[in-house]
């Protein structure tokens, strides 16, 4: 299967520690590849440096098989990276509806200083078709401010299809959801892996092991494993160093 | 009561006001209400940068004071019949307001994209002192310009002219100056509704996610304080015309700070904001300077008040929720 994203060698070192060992790790289309391992192994470290926001020290990411290393995140979004955070990073006091039409901006829109950019056009059918992917067409006049957590999470979905990305990274979807928002966010997800494959990190491991077509567990910046839900199951080290034997 | 009536009832009460001094027979209001005027022009020039974008600049006095210069030069060698340059091309000076405007403009313009390209690389605190250090150059420099005045200013002893109207008449060159206002908010007006100022204002929130989006937040910014500084360039050119009298007080970081209290007092991101701040300032100005030396004092009352429980301004309380607050 064709690699769609792909981190190749990748090492990340700050003063004595080792954050990213040598890791190499591809998501492929079609897929959603989760990324697992204990709190302060290093997922986010190596989020960071596939979007753009840390330098690795060594190493080469690669989007569509186009060397990104060099890439601003900014540059990287518009090769076709949709990113979300653990923390939603959205523009909080505007609209559900002008945070929708700023991805499509970022999405190839001209930031003119003309014209509105709410006016019926392009830009604005782009934004009102990725809201209602994710169901928030009827909270499009809403403040960000004023949605719930997970409505959102959704929008930061909402803003990242915008841009009609190859790949999405995303990290920790459903931090902070109950049950119920986290089941909303697993089925879109899965609705989505058909557009754009997604690399994944997330605590939920019910989700996980819902969602991921692969895993790969990092543990101390060293992915330890990689393989289906079954075979990380089944991988004693994995139970040993993350799951617990009970898994 | 909707923020649309409140500026609506502003536009009014600014074209109404000349009638009203006439009425009560004080035409000198007509010159305080041409002063408030333009130094709301001067605030929504700021409010571009510090109300769409989030940029807390303290050098805004350095584009007041560049337009009020680029007057005092030209209007200066046109008074003497003194070329500017006489080389291999000969520069004349000019007393023509829109000849003036514009180079008040350009000028502005070239000054805040140098200093908008080096200072925008830097967020926060660092901006805010380094934009502060830019104005304290520019005044120091203008201080220690003997052949415009130096520390003791350069006077102009008549008004430049504007093209079919008598500028020397107080109400003529209020209206001028009201109808650059209103071009100014117009220009505000549609840079927060366009694709670039939604982007602009998303920076402002998030940088973050302005770059996730694709877009590089610096350009945006420096576009945006570029613009700004044009507009204030522009309210110090009208302002040294207003007193026919330009110093390096016009480049004081004390000035820049009375732009930025303008912007709060008034609501910043508040389209009219800085016309509210600036007509309060002015209004304070008159009726308490009389009473006392330290009126700044009750100012810097209901700027804490505002500041403490009125995050909009004055036109937040009135509007009710809009702007940044």
């Amino acid at each position: 299967m064709t690699s769609v994203l792909q981190a190749v060698g990748i090492c990340k070192r700050f003063g004595a520690l080792e954050a990213s060992r040598d890791i190499t790790l591809d998501l492929r289309a079609g897929e959603i590849h989760a990324l697992i391992g204990p709190n302060g192994a290093g997922k986010s470290t190596l989020i960071q440096q596939i979007a753009g926001w840390l330098t690795p020290d060594a190493g080469r990411v690669l989007l569509g098989g186009a060397d990104i290393t060099a890439l601003t995140p900014a540059q990287r979004a518009r090769k076709g990276l949709g990113r979300t955070f653990q923390i939603s990073a959205l523009a909080m006091q505007d609209t559900v509806l002008q945070n929708a039409v700023l991805g499509a901006l970022g999405a190839g829109g001209k930031l003119s200083l003309f014209g509105s950019a709410l006016a019926p056009g392009p830009l604005r059918d782009r934004a009102e078709a990725a809201l209602l992917r994710v169901g928030l067409q009827d909270q499009r006049a809403a403040r960000v401010s004023d949605l719930s957590h997970g409505q959102r999470r959704q929008l930061e979905v909402a803003v990242a299809l915008t841009l009609s990305p190859k790949a999405f990274v995303m990290d920790e979807p459903m931090a902070g959801l109950g049950a119920e928002g986290s089941r909303d966010i697993t089925a879109l997800l899965d609705s989505l892996r058909a557009e754009a494959p997604i690399l994944l990190v997330e605590h939920d491991m019910d989700a996980v092991f819902a969602l991921a077509d692969r895993i790969s567990v990092l543990v101390y910046g060293a992915i330890i494993a990689t393989g289906t839900v079954a075979e990380i199951r089944a991988d004693p080290e994995v139970r040993r160093a993350y799951l617990g034997e009970e898994a | 009561m909707r923020e649309h009536w409140v500026n609506i009832a502003l536009v009014a009460g600014l074209i109404a006001f000349p009638a009203y001094a006439l009425w009560v027979d004080e035409p000198f209001l007509i010159t305080l209400a041409t002063r408030a005027v333009i130094l709301a022009l001067a605030g929504v020039g700021l409010n571009i940068a510090l109300g769409i974008g989030g940029l807390v600049s303290l050098g805004h006095a350095v584009f007041f004071g560049l337009g009020g210069y680029a007057m005092g030069i030209l209007a200066s060698h046109a008074q003497t019949f003194d070329p500017i340059y006489a080389g291999a091309f000969t520069i004349n000076g000019t007393k023509s307001m829109p000849v003036i405007w514009l180079v008040a403009i350009a000028t502005s313009a070239i000054a805040a994209l140098a200093i908008g390209a080096l200072s925008l690389r830097t967020t926060g605190v660092y901006f805010i002192m380094i934009t502060l250090a830019f104005g304290q150059m520019f005044f120091y420099f203008a201080i220690s310009w003997p052949a415009y005045g130096g520390e003791d200013g350069l006077s102009i002893y008549v008004r430049n002219g504007f093209p079919g109207l008598n500028a020397l008449v107080p109400i003529q060159f209020y209206a001028l100056c009201l109808v650059l206002l209103f071009a100014a908010l117009a220009l505000h007006w549609q840079i927060a509704r366009s694709p670039f100022g939604l982007a602009l204002n998303a920076a402002r929130q998030s940088s973050v996610r302005v770059e996730t989006v694709g877009i590089a937040p610096y350009r945006l910014r420096l576009i945006a304080f570029t613009i700004s500084g044009m507009v204030t360039g522009l309210a110090g050119a009208l302002f040294a015309d207003l007193n026919r009298f330009v110093s390096p007080t016009m480049f004081s970081w004390q000035f820049s700070g009375e732009i930025m209290v303008f912007v709060i007092i008034g609501g910043v991101a508040r389209l009219f904001g800085p016309v509210v701040g600036a007509v309060l300032f002015i209004t304070l100005e008159h009726s308490l300077g009389g009473l006392s030396d330290y009126w700044l004092i009750y100012l810097g009352a209901l700027l804490l008040g505002i500041v403490l429980f009125a995050r909009g301004g004055i036109i937040g309380v009135i509007a009710g929720r809009g702007g940044h607050d």
